[in-house]
């Protein structure tokens, strides 16, 4: 009998934890639909146009009616394709972007999994999002296809590495690699955030974080002006429209740890306001805000600039840095750096 | 049964089928991808093991890194399956004492008569809050820091060794500086003549 209630209990679990996932997922999903409205938006405002204003009242159904199009679109796969990867591509893209969410908490206690080593499995699972690209490249049988995949695999794996030094720094300050006592490492106001001990690694960080995620001015996976569209250019309908859910997931998660890590999170800016994960949302949407920022203002990266600048600029900065708070920590002014 | 031990065979079965596709899938591009699953698998076990830390960075560095690399060179290289397979069977022999060996050093090490339950106690599962991380980068820098910093050394030399082996400068082809051009400023490309109107003001090409 006990057997049984043990079952009970574990199935219990499941359950709850599915029903857990969706509604970290759910709002998710939400916030990238919204998120392609506020780009086209705010690009459009940057450019002296309007934007999408048709579809409902001041354009907010578009992205709902995009995905209606995408969902009805036929996924077509190539004649040379390898029919299996090909399927696979995408999905190997969306998954590490959607698990990634698992350890990310929203204030102290919402949190799907608060593991010890948080900020490692984040790291971990986002670098498994380069096999969906190689693989779409790949398997699509293309040239410009395979040429997408190629670059996008050489510019994510050099972009890890200083972000990755870049999170270093940030464990060193927080001694420990739980994201949220990395948070509350950063209590007490604005002057406590981890961006001013660590300014250069938070610019460091940015920056290679647009890069992981292939946006403007990073895009050279994409590059439609010399690839057409890189490694997803067979792609279409859903397919593609997965993609195009992963990119914006990430781009989600990459200022999702950007306020946790370097703008303390969900804590208060002053200390007679409270914390709340208002705060959180609002630092969110003002680093998306400059992704967006971005993308309306910079001309694409040369290729061989891209590698000069993550190898030969950020992994020196980001190195020296960690030299200087780890030097910095030995000294009475060692407070400074938590 | 537990649902531990389900996880583990779940696990162990993907791990042996994924290594074994590794050596018999045609594809070199499918092998690379199987050792990927395989790595990725046996850091799930890993994980049964609560060394977290390990298991993290298996997947960090040979899933996130590594194998990302070799992807790319299976991928780029033209490689031709037949004749790779022509030395199948001259190789056997060495292939076969080199299995051997690998089997009996494995049998010394997991022999249940000196790492059975009798002899060596089941580890004990730590706290919640136990982090295998910390007391890792413990151990690395107090008991075996001169092994550390040996491995850190050799690792450089590797590193230095593989630049210099690569580096070459050729003359025949074109280097940019960038901070030459970065420093550039208008004057030093662009220059401003003043000149007079060769028409007049209004007696243009067929007035506007």
């Amino acid at each position: 009998m006990e057997s049984v209630g043990m079952d009970w209990t574990a199935i219990q679990t499941v359950v709850w934890t599915l029903i857990k996932i969706m509604a970290l997922v759910m709002p998710l999903m939400l916030g990238v639909a919204y998120l392609t409205y506020a780009e086209r938006k705010i690009i459009g405002w940057m450019q002296v146009r309007i934007g999408p204003n048709r579809v409902g009242f001041l354009g907010l159904l578009q992205p709902i009616a995009d995905g209606l199009k995408l969902l009805m679109k036929e996924i077509i796969i190539p004649a040379g394709a390898n029919r299996g990867l090909f399927i696979l591509g995408p999905i190997l893209v969306i998954a590490p972007a959607l698990a990634a969410w698992a350890v990310i908490p929203f204030t102290d206690t919402l949190v799907l999994a608060n593991i010890n080593a948080g900020l490692l499995y984040v790291m971990a699972i986002t670098s498994m999002g380069v096999y969906g690209v190689i693989i779409a490249g790949w398997a699509s049988n293309s040239k410009y296809a395979f040429l997408g995949a190629m670059r996008s695999a050489a510019q994510i794996v050099s972009y890890e590495i200083a972000m990755g030094f870049a999170l270093v720094g940030v464990l060193m300050a927080a001694q420990s690699l739980n994201l949220i006592d990395i948070v509350q490492g950063q209590s007490g106001g604005l002057h406590q955030w981890y961006i001013w001990p660590l300014f250069p690694l938070f610019v460091v960080y940015l920056i290679a974080g647009v890069a992981e995620i292939n946006r403007a001015p990073f895009d050279v996976a994409e590059g439609e002006s010399e690839i057409v569209a890189g490694f997803h250019v067979e792609y279409s309908g859903m397919a593609f429209a997965v993609f195009f859910l992963a990119e914006y997931a990430n781009m989600i998660l990459v200022a999702t740890l950007t306020s946790l890590l370097f703008l303390g999170g969900w804590q208060s800016p002053v200390p007679f306001l409270p914390d709340s994960i208002v705060w959180l949302f609002f630092k969110i949407g003002f680093v998306l805000f400059l992704f967006l920022w971005f993308r309306a203002t910079f001309p694409r990266y040369r290729y061989d600039q891209i590698m000069r600048l993550g190898w030969k600029v950020f992994i020196p900065i980001t190195i020296a840095w960690i030299v200087v708070v780890g030097g910095m920590m030995q000294t009475p002014y060692g407070y400074l750096f938590h | 049964m537990t649902y531990t031990t389900a996880i583990f065979y779940f696990f162990a079965a993907i791990l042996v089928f994924a290594g074994l596709r590794v050596i018999t899938a045609r594809n070199p591009v499918h092998a690379a991808l199987f050792l990927v699953l395989a790595f990725f698998t046996a850091a799930g076990l890993w994980i049964l093991l609560e060394a977290e830390f390990l298991a993290i960075t298996l997947v960090l560095v040979y899933v996130g890194a590594v194998m990302v690399l070799f992807l790319f060179v299976v991928m780029m290289l033209d490689i031709n399956l037949d004749k790779l397979r022509e030395g199948f069977w001259d190789y056997l022999p060495i292939a076969g004492f080199v299995s051997v060996l690998l089997m009996i050093e494995m049998a010394l090490i997991l022999g249940s008569r000196h790492f059975g339950l009798d002899v060596m106690a089941t580890p004990e599962a730590h706290p919640a809050d136990y982090s295998n991380t910390k007391e890792l980068g413990r151990l690395l820098y107090t008991d075996y820091i001169y092994a550390f910093e040996l491995a850190a050394v050799i690792l450089l030399v590797a590193i230095v060794a593989a630049i210099a082996l690569t580096l070459r400068r050729r003359k025949d082809s074109k280097y940019i500086n960038p901070a030459e051009q970065v420093k550039v400023k208008r004057n030093d490309r662009l220059r401003i003549i003043k000149m007079k109107a060769t028409q007049k003001p209004g007696a243009g090409e067929g007035g506007a």
